[in-house]
């Protein structure tokens, strides 16, 4: 019994396995627009960033401070933590035209920039 | 002091609510308080390794090592949370009842209380390398009130454990009865939820294309960065703007747990148990 248990439970991750394998790409087809973004002094550089409509956006981040920061959008749906002095590869799916606003979570009130898709 | 502390209870909230609803789904397991608690203290250290890695893991696989590293922890919980609904339907009613005492059901119940330790590892440790990072990256600027931010952080921490006891001390006061039930719903749904944010790590990553439409957009109803919306995205995994897959995703997990409790759950109902002979 324990091993018909076992057996089916090997089956069971063998089937989870290959339908997530089976719905994993190798890299998305369309080309993505590629953002150059620093962040120095508890500032983003340029404070502001734009987009083509509906293509999806690909940012990269240079951390120039010593310290930690985490890079967030509520509207983009992005968070991610980028160690002190380097950097970040942020992908960002196709958006719809309009302004999101992005931050650093450790400095919120004062680090801010946004995206400008049209 | 007041940023620091939110920014810290923002990132302890989650893991504050997971490890509540384990200590409830194991309040009648002996030795339980030793598992949690090591599990807490694992998830503690490795957030602290994970943090000091941060930037060569996050260089991995094209930049994008923590999406990965991230959908790979949360598939780890969701099989320890699947497995251990499964294991609850068959030996939910020795462990409740009166065969308790049976040594069996000790070492079978350290089984499960390993899984569920493995769970609360994960929570602490995704929660906390955010944390030792924010934090760490204070004390060692010195100079801007260094302390008082740690202050925050800490006060941050602790009401952190506070929605934990909250969420244990309110799970506790649904009667023994359907409290099993209540936890079993519970746990599934929070396996769910994991693995839709899996695939929300995956899709981020580039790893995982396919169905990626939103398939509706809930945020002027309840935003999923709001407290209550933040609150719901790790009980049940709600999204405001979930894909096809992540969808898919989540309703395979509660079909494979419920078609598994079926599959493996005790008849001990129907059946009596075999006298010893």
């Amino acid at each position: 019994m324990l091993v018909s248990k076992m057996l089916s439970k090997a089956t069971l991750l063998a089937v989870v396995c290959a339908a997530s394998v089976s719905a994993i790409t190798v890299a998305r087809a369309q080309s993505a627009t590629e953002i150059q973004l620093s962040y120095k002094d508890k500032k983003f550089d340029p404070a502001e960033i734009s987009a083509p409509v509906n293509t999806p956006i690909v940012i990269k981040l240079k951390n120039l401070d010593a310290k930690a920061m985490e890079f967030e959008s509520k509207t983009l749906k992005v968070e991610k933590v980028v160690a002190g002095s380097s950097d970040a590869v942020i992908n960002v799916r196709a958006q719809k035209a309009g302004r999101y606003e992005f931050f650093d979570e450790y400095n919120e009130k004062t680090a801010r920039g946004a995206l400008v898709v049209k | 002091m007041l940023a620091a502390l939110i920014i810290v209870f923002r990132e302890v909230f989650e893991a504050g609510l997971i490890v509540g609803i384990v200590l409830a789904v194991t309040r009648s397991v002996p030795h339980r308080n030793q598992w949690i608690g090591g599990g807490v203290l694992a998830g503690v250290l490795a957030a602290c390794v994970v943090a000091m890695f941060a930037s060569a893991l996050s260089n991995l696989f094209a930049g994008m090592g923590q999406e990965l590293f991230n959908a790979v922890i949360l598939c780890v919980a969701v099989v320890m949370l699947t497995w251990h609904n499964v294991w609850m339907a068959r030996h939910g009613s020795e462990l409740a009842g009166e065969l308790r005492a049976a040594g069996q059901a000790v070492v079978e119940g350290s089984k499960s209380l390993l899984a569920l330790a493995v769970v609360v590892g994960v929570a602490v440790l995704r929660e906390g390398s955010e944390v030792v990072l924010f934090l760490y990256g204070v004390v060692a600027a010195k100079g801007d009130s260094g302390w008082d931010v740690a202050l925050g952080g800490f006060a941050g921490m602790a009401l952190g454990a506070v929605v934990c006891l909250l969420t244990y001390f309110g799970l506790l006061r649904i009667p023994a009865r359907a409290l099993f039930a209540t936890t079993t719903v519970l746990i599934a749904l929070l396996a769910a939820g994991m693995a839709a944010q899996a695939a929300a790590f995956l899709e981020k990553a580039n790893w995982l294309t396919a169905m990626d439409t939103i398939v509706w957009d809930s945020g002027w109803i309840l935003s999923d960065s709001s407290f209550a919306g933040r609150a719901l995205h790790t009980l049940i995994g709600y999204t405001d703007q979930p894909t096809e897959m992540q969808l898919a995703v989540y309703l395979a997990i509660l079909l494979v747990t419920f078609v598994l409790m079926r599959l493996y759950g005790s008849p001990a109902k129907a059946t009596p148990a075999p006298a010893p002979s």
